[in-house]
């Protein structure tokens, strides 16, 4: 079966959140988030625990009824539309699989609701497992699954209804690392064959990256900035998000008509620049390299610890002012601890922020 | 080093001698009855005791046992349809929707294991002649005081259920595929209670069935006040309708053991009938 030929394929919907607010108990969970999700495309929400990323979530799905703003789903404001008739599946944290129901039931369950008749429930839900590669588990119960297997069958009960909209609150987060990749990949595989507009909260960085068309990272109930990955990692419009999305070294410099001086090089700054003065630099740990044995200059080091990465190796080392930074290097050189060593910055700008506290 | 392992299970001799004492402990009266009820109080054993009570003129002779074993399941009955509409519906609605009143209706549902029956009676006197007046005084009404008297025991049974299952998370997919709140509870939530209403149903019954206090100083006649009334005259027939009583306990124990059966080790179902 070709995934784009199948009956389970949805045209993706426009998701629009407007200045959309939510308290909880005098503590305002969301301030105003402003979101437009294209048909067909994958934004992943990304931020840290409590920044307002499941509550967005849960107030499109209609879990939460949100105290301001418009909710728009193909143009039509759904704030007042309860969660059963929003047409939108979702796949949760925490495993969801009803525990008396088989796996076959569980993906019923949807179109039983929609009062599809057996013999198509039951051939729309062995496709939907088909999609998922999990036909030979029809007949198993939930604590005879796998915690992956769990959450395939959970994508494809979401999905058997055919909504306009796939929601994914952090559904990798429980998984083992292999798994959590492996499964990771298989959403992205089948969002982009389905074409179904899909927003999945992470807390992941690297998740976000690997699978959202776009991300919109999230910080104290509002996005702090929406892109696509490269532009978040590239660019990043605040410390906040240079400091969340990848890794970051955090090296103390100065700030002068826009340009930014450390350790003796001098750079462009991304984003709007604070006021001139001492700054903190975000450099990628990918931008600092070691210098080789012959050559002159640069900043001196010494080594603290080295890690072997695989396909590359980072080393811990600390600089003349005491900062500890990483840097990222191929794995043919070793450096050993206590080593002392030069590095060099590499790139033209770095994302800076004012030294406060 | 000596080989005894250091667990915390007891060692086989130990592990006999509690099954023995515990067993005994079981066995013992169970046992004094049985050899009762067949004494000859000339001496030696009859079974004219036993015959008696079966006999066709038994039942218009003990009838009041029959009446009060009939009142007892009647008053058990309404007794577990009281707690599964108001005490299960309560539960599940503070679970889903106001969870910091958890601890309240723990509260208020463990107190009356608290108050001595006979002060409940003491109690209840005054306001089961409201109840008279209101619902007839028909041996029925003393199923509002079970309902409170099992709350202790029936809100554990279902609360140990209701915290062993993820109920929040499960009705928000429910919800999220299309449930109505209807189908939440009887499609997703009621079926993965089922363990612990049964359970609920059953110590209810058993707690009905036994309870004595209330009805006689109320003065109703249910299983166990008619007991105490036969025994007066006849102690031998009063052992063994006790026996017989157990006996039904225990059959109903079985039976309710046996629907609790965990179905979803057993293979796939044939499709319910859609409603």
């Amino acid at each position: 079966m070709t995934l784009t030929e199948s009956p389970t394929s949805a045209a993706g919907a426009t998701v629009e959140l407007v200045d959309v607010v939510k308290d909880y108990a005098g503590h305002r969970a969301l301030t105003g988030v402003t979101l437009t999700v294209r048909p067909g495309e994958l934004v992943a929400l990304l931020g840290p625990s409590g920044c307002g990323k499941t509550t967005a979530l849960r107030a499109l799905s209609g879990l939460e009824q949100v105290n301001g703003g418009s909710i728009l789903i193909d143009g039509v404001d759904v704030v007042d539309v309860p969660a059963n008739k929003r047409d939108i599946g979702m796949v949760f944290q925490s495993y969801s699989l009803f525990p008396h129901l088989t796996s076959l039931e569980n993906v019923e369950f949807g179109l039983r609701m929609r009062r599809v008749p057996a013999a198509a429930r039951r051939a729309r839900a062995v496709e939907a497992l088909e999609l998922v590669g999990l036909e030979n588990l029809a007949g198993r119960y939930a604590h005879q699954l796998s915690g992956g297997q769990q959450q395939r069958i959970a994508l494809a009960r979401a999905l058997v209804t055919r909504p306009r909209v796939l929601l994914l609150d952090e559904p990798l987060s429980a998984l083992d690392a292999k798994v959590r990749v492996q499964l990771r990949d298989e959403i992205r595989n089948l969002q982009t064959a389905l074409g179904i507009t899909t927003l999945f909260v992470t807390h992941d960085q690297e998740e976000a990256l690997a699978v959202a068309d776009r991300v919109a990272v999230m910080r104290d109930g509002n996005i702090e900035q929406i892109g696509t990955p490269e532009e978040l990692y590239t660019t990043p419009a605040t410390p906040f998000v240079a400091g969340f999305v990848g890794l970051s070294n955090r090296m103390p410099a100065t700030l002068a008509n826009g340009r930014v001086t450390l350790h003796g090089e001098t750079l462009g700054v991304l984003g709007t620049p604070p006021p001139d003065g001492p700054v903190l630099a975000f450099v990628r740990p990918e931008d600092l390299f070691l210098i080789a044995g012959g050559e002159t200059g640069g900043i001196p080091a010494v080594v603290l610890t080295t890690s072997f990465l695989g396909s590359l190796r980072r080393t811990r080392i600390r600089l003349a002012d005491d900062t500890v930074v990483s840097v990222q290097h191929g794995v043919s050189e070793r450096p050993q601890p206590g080593e002392r060593v030069r590095i060099r910055l590499r790139g033209s700008a770095v994302s800076v922020s004012a030294i406060d506290g | 080093m000596s080989r005894v392992p250091v667990g915390a299970a007891p060692g086989p001799v130990a592990r006999t001698v509690i099954l023995g004492v515990v067993g005994a402990l079981f066995a013992i009266p169970i046992l004094a009855m049985i050899e009762f009820s067949f004494r000859n109080l000339a001496g030696g054993y009859t079974t004219a005791h036993w015959a008696g009570v079966f006999s066709p003129t038994a039942a218009v002779t003990y009838a009041i046992v029959f009446t009060g074993l009939g009142n007892s399941l009647l008053l058990a009955v309404v007794t577990v349809v009281i707690i599964l509409v108001i005490l299960l519906p309560t539960m599940i609605l503070v679970q889903l929707q106001f969870p910091r009143l958890r601890r309240v209706l723990e509260f208020v549902c463990i107190v009356p294991i608290t108050v001595p029956a006979i002060v409940v009676v003491v109690g209840l006197a005054p306001v089961y002649s409201v109840v008279a007046r209101l619902a007839g005084s028909s041996v029925w009404t003393l199923a509002f005081a079970y309902g409170v008297t099992v709350l202790p025991y029936a809100y554990r049974a279902i609360q140990s259920n209701l915290s062993a299952v993820d109920v929040v998370t499960l009705s928000e997919a429910a919800r999220s595929l299309g449930a109505g709140w209807g189908s939440v509870l009887w499609r997703v939530i009621l079926p993965n209670l089922r363990r612990g209403i049964l359970a609920a149903a059953f110590i209810t019954v058993a707690v009905v069935l036994g309870e004595f206090t209330i009805a006689s100083l109320l003065n109703r006649v249910n299983l166990q006040t008619a007991l105490v009334q036969v025994s007066k005259s006849d102690p031998f027939v009063a052992v063994i309708f006790s026996l017989l009583a157990l006996a039904f306990a225990f059959a109903l124990l079985l039976l309710i053991g046996r629907l609790a059966v965990d179905r979803r080790i057993r293979p796939s179902r044939r499709d319910r009938k859609a409603p």
